[in-house]
């Protein structure tokens, strides 16, 4: 992988496999499954929110 | 990319997100609500509440619930009979004039072990109802159904060229760079590309799943033309039944055929989920991975004897297990929330693509015409 496409698209890859585990998680599961989705869904919300509020306060 | 490739998908960004904006800031705001609707209606002392009694409590017969519905609406007839995935002890009876119709329909909420009346739900009036007919069909019926599904198509096509239009504009920035010091519009185009590029996949899931919500009715049409229609073959050209017989009797012998399973809904003879001759008994799975897939199983409403009973098309699998992944409804509170915020930063991604769009539509007047008399704009 060449390091421009991994810098431009390296984040953006790895928000899009968390979310699609966190809405697969619930979907086939309970209980922990539950808490794991709603974990994984929680990162890009995370990530967005720490990029615009959390960096220069 | 080449530029002028570079400019067709501008040219496609910018035309179809103009086109559905508006319609989309409706769907997120409406929805909003409806991610809640049962907080909400709990809230509002909308929420049926069925009583503490000792596990296991002993069961009236479905004849007997759809008696005591009756005695609430005498002039109305059953339509449907429905259990919610994870009460079995409140019994949803819906009933209407007419097997078909599609107004004044009425529900009564049945008790399933003492027979007590727990409430009339409301099906067409308050908050939650004018939010859900704003959401999905505009108050326009099937029309404005298809019309959201061709909006949802276009946002789509939006999404995946503002996913093709973020490489060159990330090109040499580092990921999440908002370039607070700057123009006004060059930190709302760092949002947006932000908001976009991290809320993408939930977007495009919520997005492809929404369209194909719309299409729920020619769905159900289809498979009532294919399927169901193949499997009630022998009784073409008979007279419906003048008298139905007992409903308890039919759910038994559809639980007798899928003992793993459990009742989701019942359709009476003549709506759209059953026959003329045949209660509609759709069965859902126990397990959190088969709850929202159905099998329906047709009783003949005389006998009560199984006449039919297969696994639905690929499409109707399909529509099912598009409904959770719209609804955000399958993993808890915390998933709700998630789908708020997911929701709200969507709100932020389109308000702030309008804004893009009007500050350069100005500058390039402004260009076009660099009045000294200030008349620009």
């Amino acid at each position: 992988m060449k390091p421009s496409f991994k810098r431009l698209w390296g984040v953006p890859v790895a928000l899009g496999i968390f979310t699609a585990a966190g809405l697969l998680s619930a979907l086939l599961g309970d209980g922990i499954w539950d808490d794991l989705s709603a974990l994984a869904l929680a990162i890009p919300v995370a990530v967005a929110a720490w990029h615009i509020f959390g960096k220069s306060g | 990319m080449k530029a002028h490739r570079l400019r067709q998908w501008a040219w496609i960004h910018k035309w179809s997100s103009l086109i559905c904006t508006v319609f989309m800031l409706l769907l997120c705001l409406t929805g909003l609500p409806l991610i809640f609707h049962h907080q909400i209606e709990r809230l509002l002392g909308q929420n049926i509440e069925a009583p503490e009694l000792p596990a296991g409590a002993p069961r009236i017969s479905l004849d007997r619930v759809m008696q005591i519905a009756k005695s609430q609406f005498p002039d109305r007839n059953g339509m449907f009979v429905s259990q919610e995935a994870d009460d079995d002890r409140v019994w949803y009876v819906t009933m209407s004039r007419t097997p078909s119709s599609e107004d004044e329909l009425k529900q009564v909420a049945v008790d399933a072990r003492t027979g007590q009346v727990l409430g009339q739900p409301r099906l067409d009036e308050g908050f939650l109802h004018v939010m859900y007919k704003l959401h999905v069909d505009l108050f326009a019926g099937l029309p404005g159904t298809l019309f959201l599904g061709c909006m949802g198509l276009l946002l789509a096509l939006a999404i995946v060229s503002g996913v093709i239009l973020y490489a060159p504009f990330m090109q040499k920035l580092e990921f999440g760079t908002v370039r607070r010091d700057n123009s006004p519009r060059v930190k709302w185009l760092d949002l947006h590309n932000l908001l976009g590029i991290a809320t993408l996949t939930w977007a495009l899931v919520v997005t492809l799943t929404g369209i194909v919500n719309t299409l729920a009715d020619p769905i159900i049409a289809l498979w009532q033309r294919d399927q169901v229609s193949e499997m009630v073959a022998p009784y073409k050209g008979l007279p419906p039944p003048a008298r139905l017989g007992s409903l308890q009797q039919a759910v038994d012998a559809a639980h007798a055929l899928e003992p793993e399973m459990a009742v989701k809904f019942v359709a009476f003879p003549g709506t759209s989920f059953a026959t003329p001759h045949h209660y509609g008994v759709f069965m859902r799975g126990n397990t959190p991975a088969t709850t929202r897939l159905l099998k329906p199983v047709l009783v003949d409403a005389q006998t009560a004897r199984v006449t039919d009973s297969r696994s639905p098309p690929w499409y109707v699998t399909a529509l099912l297990v598009s409904q959770p992944l719209h609804f955000g409804d399958y993993g808890g509170t915390a998933m709700q929330i998630l789908w708020a915020l997911l929701d709200l930063a969507t709100i932020v991604v389109l308000g702030s693509g309008l804004y893009l769009w009007f500050k350069r539509k100005r500058r390039a007047a402004e260009r076009r015409a660099p009045a000294p008399l200030g008349k620009g704009g």
